[in-house]
């Protein structure tokens, strides 16, 4: 009896240690790569890289135009996505009973969740570009992103509301409200800082896509800024990609440096999008 | 004696659960407590929710009958419910504070409606609070979190909030069924104020307190209403021996 | 009441509005499905099911043989599940299970932020850190292989099993562990024998959807991987440059003409990809449904 209870105090103790280590092996090099882009990156950063045109082919100058592009792309995005996507999730989770239909809308949630970026970015050429004649441009670009960034939304936001106590809608109704009063003043306002911290997260993954954009709206190269919402765009992602494929004799510090600025933009959301959670987690009264 | 509530032959059956309701006749009269009690499962708080319509919100299998109040059929499709659950207000067993402050809990109800006026909110913060015998207690702290507040406090706070939408009818659903022994003192004696003005429909949450508060009681068993009377004699001579079994304890 | 009926028209339009944006995720899969099919429907008119599911890849020649791309996107995904799979289900057995919860607090938002990093990143530092690595270690003529693939892709694939499959051990009742730890089993014992088996379904769910997400991504093997669309049959192929189904439309869509053959061939690879992506996803759900039933009937 002695032996066997040591023996599975080994074989715990082995288990144990073996899991640690697959855990350790998961994380570390995500260390790794954020340290090194930080440590490569670092040197090239400086107020030119940041506002000023590229220039001899990309290989000097700053990367203004991919900044701002991005920025636009992730706000183009939010117009279109943030609005339908709570809406969508107050559907399911204020108004939808579980009938047939409502089963088919999650599925088609999990769907939208799966398709692979680059499907996105056919289908955004098919409808936005050639079908409707938005051309290459900002516009086509930003709705394919919302597409594909709709399912996170709408399952963060709807966990959100979920989370919201049923006894304060029962209230609410029973002094007068109607549901959507009570929706807006009570679950809402509740659910807000759910709802953000899932909307950030989905811009994040929008901001840092490169497939979706490749035929809807990025731009090799535009030495200016995009001036409507119908031009092509830089962004930085795709940017990343030119110079570190398309382009020979390309300086590594112009390479890290845009890495770097990428890694700063998603990590910022990501950041943000924590630290609303967590605050929210404190204050929240219920 | 005004009867403000008569319940016409109702029966109700949910998509889900056991708690029913068959064929209930009851007559509710204004100005007074009427005390709603029986076991766990016997259709009292199915009964409240009907009242005003707050099992809207749940799937109904049977609903049939009629419920008047001032001779209006409430069940009525055509009823203006939001108008209804103004007229009818409700505590419910927990106390459940919205995540606002003390007056926002309060003028709640009141916003809804599209009260803007601030000395009319005022107002109705100061007249409900001192109904409810909470106004000494919170008037200094007016826009502190209502969580702050005690488990009797809050309880209370809820029956201020129902109060300042001056309804006609209160329905309270074991309001004290959490407090201590003082808190429910408090909420206990706050409704014998309350009852010279509204109609009150008390579901208890011990024969004591049924016998304690009771204007009116009524006995309610697996959906059945088994006895209705004055509460002295319902009490102290029940007519039914279910009725009597009950109210000495054996079985429940 | 005057003021209730100025709500009217709020009460009327936006829970219509609210319904018609829920309904809205159906149409979207639809227009997908539409607009793919639109542009590759033409395919089977210009290209013949015979040349299609051939072994030769080389459209300036017109041949569309799409098998070396499909080869290719099944070896770097096969190949990151097998590194993906062991570290996303540890890692995840790890954080709910053994891991204190100071280091929890640690490891998830670490692991959520590796779900958050562009693919391009991870590209870019495949073809100047890791290539570089493999080919001097394994003696090969080019890092950019389907072996540095399936290393990246594995790190993308790992944090969608962590969440899926850590969601899952934590909604196993502590009820259940706490009967295995009564009948004297150990905390090892426990996880193998009764948490793992209790969440099996949602961590097959895990499995499924990172299989999906490795089989869809595109930015960083078109940049690791070298590119080369030769049929990959054998094991020694991972050492080889290759080419998957969504790098191919990546780097080709933008230099093919409107409607040209080889865009709806393109097109077509879209759509096998949509279907793929399909299956798996139906799949994975239904193992969620299946398992949501067998827990109502065990609780009722």
């Amino acid at each position: 009896m002695k032996r066997s209870y040591a023996n599975r105090d080994l074989i715990q103790r082995l288990g144990f240690s073996l899991l640690t280590l697959l855990a350790l092996t998961t994380v570390f090099p995500i260390l790794m790569v954020v340290g090194y882009i930080i440590k490569e990156g670092a040197p090239a950063i400086s107020w030119e890289f940041l506002s000023a045109m590229p220039r001899d082919g990309m290989r000097a100058g700053g990367i203004l135009p991919a900044i701002v592009g991005t920025l636009y792309l992730t706000i183009g995005t939010a117009i279109f996505s943030v609005p339908l996507g709570i809406a969508a999730a107050i559907y399911l989770s204020e108004y939808a009973r579980d009938t047939f239909l409502t089963r088919l809308i999650r599925i088609a949630i999990i769907n939208l969740a799966g398709i692979p970026s680059v499907v996105y970015g056919l289908f955004g050429l098919g409808l936005f570009v050639i079908f409707l004649r938005f051309g290459t441009s900002i516009l086509a670009a930003s709705l394919t992103l919302s597409i594909m960034t709709l399912p996170v939304i709408i399952s963060a936001s709807e966990e959100a509301l979920r989370a919201v106590p049923q006894a304060f809608r029962t209230v609410s109704i029973s002094l007068g409200g109607t549901q959507w009063q009570t929706i807006r003043r009570i679950v809402l306002p509740q659910a807000l800082p759910g709802i953000l911290t899932g909307v950030i997260l989905g811009l994040e993954r929008a901001a840092g896509e490169t497939a979706p954009i490749l035929f809807t709206g990025a731009a090799f190269f535009l030495p200016r800024l995009p001036d409507s919402p119908m031009d092509a765009t830089m962004a930085l992602p795709y940017h990343l990609f030119v110079i570190s494929t398309q382009v020979p004799e390309m300086p590594f510090q112009i390479q890290y440096g845009t890495a770097l600025v990428l890694l700063i933009f998603v990590l910022s959301m990501n950041i943000i999008a924590t630290v609303i959670r967590s605050r929210a987690r404190a204050k929240r009264q219920w | 004696m005004v009867d403000k509530i008569v319940i016409e032959n109702l029966s109700l059956t949910y998509a889900e659960g056991n708690e029913s309701l068959r064929h209930i006749n009851l007559k509710i009269a204004a100005n007074a407590i009427t005390v709603l009690f029986g076991p766990a499962g016997g259709g009292k708080s199915s009964l409240l929710r009907c009242i005003n319509r707050l099992n809207d919100l749940t799937d109904i299998r049977l609903l049939q009958g009629k419920i008047l109040i001032d001779g209006q059929n409430v069940l009525d499709p055509k009823t203006d419910v939001i108008a209804l659950r103004r007229k009818v207000g409700m505590v419910f067993a927990r106390p459940v504070v919205l995540p606002f402050s003390i007056r926002g809990n309060l003028t709640y109800g009141l916003e809804l409606a599209g009260e803007k006026r601030k000395s009319r909110l005022d107002e109705a913060v100061e007249r409900s609070l001192k109904l409810a015998a909470l106004w000494e207690e919170v008037k200094d702290r007016l826009d502190d979190p209502a969580v702050a507040l005690s488990g009797g406090q809050q309880q209370r706070l809820c029956l201020a909030r129902v109060l300042a939408n001056q309804p006609e009818i209160i329905l309270l659903d074991e309001p004290t069924s959490g407090l201590d022994p003082i808190s429910t003192g408090k909420v206990e004696a706050a409704l014998q104020e309350l009852k010279h003005q509204y109609t009150i429909v008390l579901v208890p949450h011990s024969v004591q307190q049924a016998a304690r508060t009771a204007d009116y009681a009524a006995f309610f068993l697996q959906g059945e209403l088994v006895e209705f009377g004055p509460g002295r004699d319902l009490f102290t001579n029940p007519k039914d021996k279910r009725t009597e079994d009950y109210v000495e304890g054996r079985f429940g | 009441m005057n003021s209730i009926r100025k709500l009217d028209w709020q009460e009327f339009f936006i829970p219509r509005l609210i319904k018609a944006s829920g309904y809205s995720a159906i149409l979207f899969v639809i227009l997908i499905f539409f607009f793919l099919l639109r542009e590759s429907l033409p395919t089977f008119g210009e290209v013949s099911l015979r040349q299609l599911f051939s072994e030769r890849w080389y459209p300036i020649e017109a041949r569309y043989g799409i098998l070396p791309l499909i080869t290719g996107s099944l070896l770097v995904t096969i190949g990151a599940m097998v590194i993906a799979v062991p570290f996303g289900i540890g890692t995840a057995v790890f954080i709910s299970e053994i891991a204190p919860r100071w280091l929890r607090e640690i490891l998830k938002p670490l692991v959520e932020l590796l779900g958050g990093l562009p693919s391009v990143v991870l590209g870019f530092l495949g073809i100047l850190v890791l290539a570089p690595r493999l080919r001097i270690l394994l003696d090969l003529p080019t890092g950019l292989t389907a072996l540095a693939g399936s290393l990246l892709l594995g790190g993308i694939a790992v944090p969608t099993i962590v969440s899926i499959a850590e969601d899952a051990l934590d909604a196993v009742p502590l009820a259940y562990r706490e009967g295995a730890w009564a009948m004297g089993a150990t905390r090892w014992q426990t996880i193998w024998r009764v948490t793992l088996p209790a969440a099996r379904s949602g961590v097959l769910t895990a499995v499924m959807l990172g299989i999906g997400r490795a089989i869809g991504e595109t930015m960083t093997v078109m940049m690791v991987t070298g590119n080369a669309p030769v049929l990959a049959t054998r094991l020694d192929s991972l050492f080889r440059p290759v080419r998957t189904m969504t790098a191919t439309i990546a780097a080709e869509m933008g230099e093919v003409a409107n409607a040209s053959t080889h865009y709806h061939v393109l097109f077509f690879i879209g759509m096998v990809l949509f279907l793929i992506s399909l299956a798996v996803n139906l799949a994975a759900s239904s193992i969620v449904f299946k398992a949501k039933k067998r827990a109502e009937r065990v609780l009722s």
